[in-house]
């Protein structure tokens, strides 16, 4: 039996309602340490003007936000503000973690440099380069919007799903591994 | 040379300091024991009134070193328009100089920052604290037998999974 419906309605599935919603108007919050930020300002400002994916409204306050984009190195001080901001963000929320450095530690393999904030907060994107350009950031924001469309339901179901999957990467320290040129070097001064 | 005069006084007044010389700039090496009388008379009679930077070198595995760590004063007189550096070696056990902070207020953070930093510690200053490095952390990052890749403190933080808060 076919259904008539007026020419102004249309059918849909909640949760694919709520996912479009959503993924027009998502607030981003600026975690901007480094060089992606300058990157990131220009993604906002008006040559390349991310309004056009409504994503415009960059917001200070965490509580006002659903979308974190983390620009820059993070280091080992400032984590735990990263994940003190990240749990006063409300749900439904998201991670672009920006550039090389919020990614992999980048070139700073030193003490103080966290190795990719994956290790320690959720990560939707990941955007490589070393400033990734305003397109790259644009782009990366719009397959967000595809993956919130795709996946995104109304009461969250898909974080479920997401905290239940194993992390991606290794969570563990990789073993040092010692410089024979630097252990002989100590070894003749007596040290070790 | 300009500092010259400064030098010569230096040494008339201590006859332990050595002065030594690369590509043209002087330097005095004073023992530690010495180190505030030195840097007090410097200030007070020679003028250098502005203390520029404290620092230090690790020499652990430099050729021919025959100290562990270098500590470094780098003085200025504004009215005399004249730069000297002035050193002083420590050796580890002993690795305690005294704070000049009574001489230059400046000093306070710079030797908070060596510090953090080496780990030398500065007797009678104020606030010997670390500035740049968590309170919790235990090493001293620039000695030269720290790894450049640390002892796992980077990775010793909560893992945040989605739906935790």
């Amino acid at each position: 039996m076919a259904l008539e419906l007026p020419e102004n309605v249309v059918v849909s599935k909640l949760d694919e309602l709520a996912s479009w919603c959503r993924k027009n108007s998502l607030w981003p919050m600026p975690f901007a340490t480094a060089c992606c930020g300058i990157e990131l300002m220009a993604t906002g400002a008006s040559k390349h003007d991310l309004a056009r994916f409504g994503a415009e409204v960059f917001r200070f306050s965490p509580r006002q936000c659903d979308l974190m984009i983390v620009a820059g190195r993070v280091v080992m001080k400032m984590l735990p503000v990263l994940q003190r901001i990240w749990q006063q963000m409300h749900e439904p929320k998201w991670c672009i973690s920006m550039g090389a450095c919020a990614s992999t530690g980048g070139v700073f393999d030193t003490y103080s440099v966290v190795q990719g904030i994956d290790r320690f907060i959720p990560v939707d994107m990941y955007v490589p380069g070393c400033p990734p350009r305003p397109e790259q950031l644009i782009q990366s924001i719009i397959d967000l919007q595809d993956k919130i469309q795709r996946e995104g339901t109304l009461t969250g179901r898909e974080f479920e799903t997401a905290a239940r999957q194993k992390p991606k990467r290794a969570l563990i320290e990789l073993p040092i591994l010692p410089s024979r040129h630097w252990d002989s070097r100590l070894r003749t001064l007596g040290i070790h | 040379m300009i500092q010259l005069a400064s030098l010569d006084a230096l040494k008339a007044a201590f006859p332990t300091v050595s002065i030594s010389e690369f590509r043209n700039q002087m330097r005095a090496v004073v023992p530690p024991a010495e180190i505030y009388d030195s840097l007090e008379f410097l200030r007070d009679d020679r003028e250098f009134e502005l203390l520029v930077d404290i620092t230090c070198v690790d020499y652990l595995t430099f050729r021919d070193a025959e100290h562990r760590f270098g500590l470094v004063y780098l003085l200025a007189g504004i009215e005399t328009n004249e730069r000297l550096t002035v050193r002083c070696f420590l050796d580890e056990p002993k690795l305690t100089v005294p704070s000049v902070v009574p001489l230059w207020e400046g000093a306070n953070w710079m030797e908070r920052e060596v510090y953090d930093m080496f780990g030398i510690e500065f007797e009678g200053h104020p606030d010997l604290r670390r500035i740049l490095l968590p309170d919790e952390f235990t090493a001293f990052p620039l000695r030269k037998d720290y790894p450049m890749q640390g002892r796992g403190e980077r990775h010793n933080f909560p893992v945040l999974r989605r739906n935790m808060a």
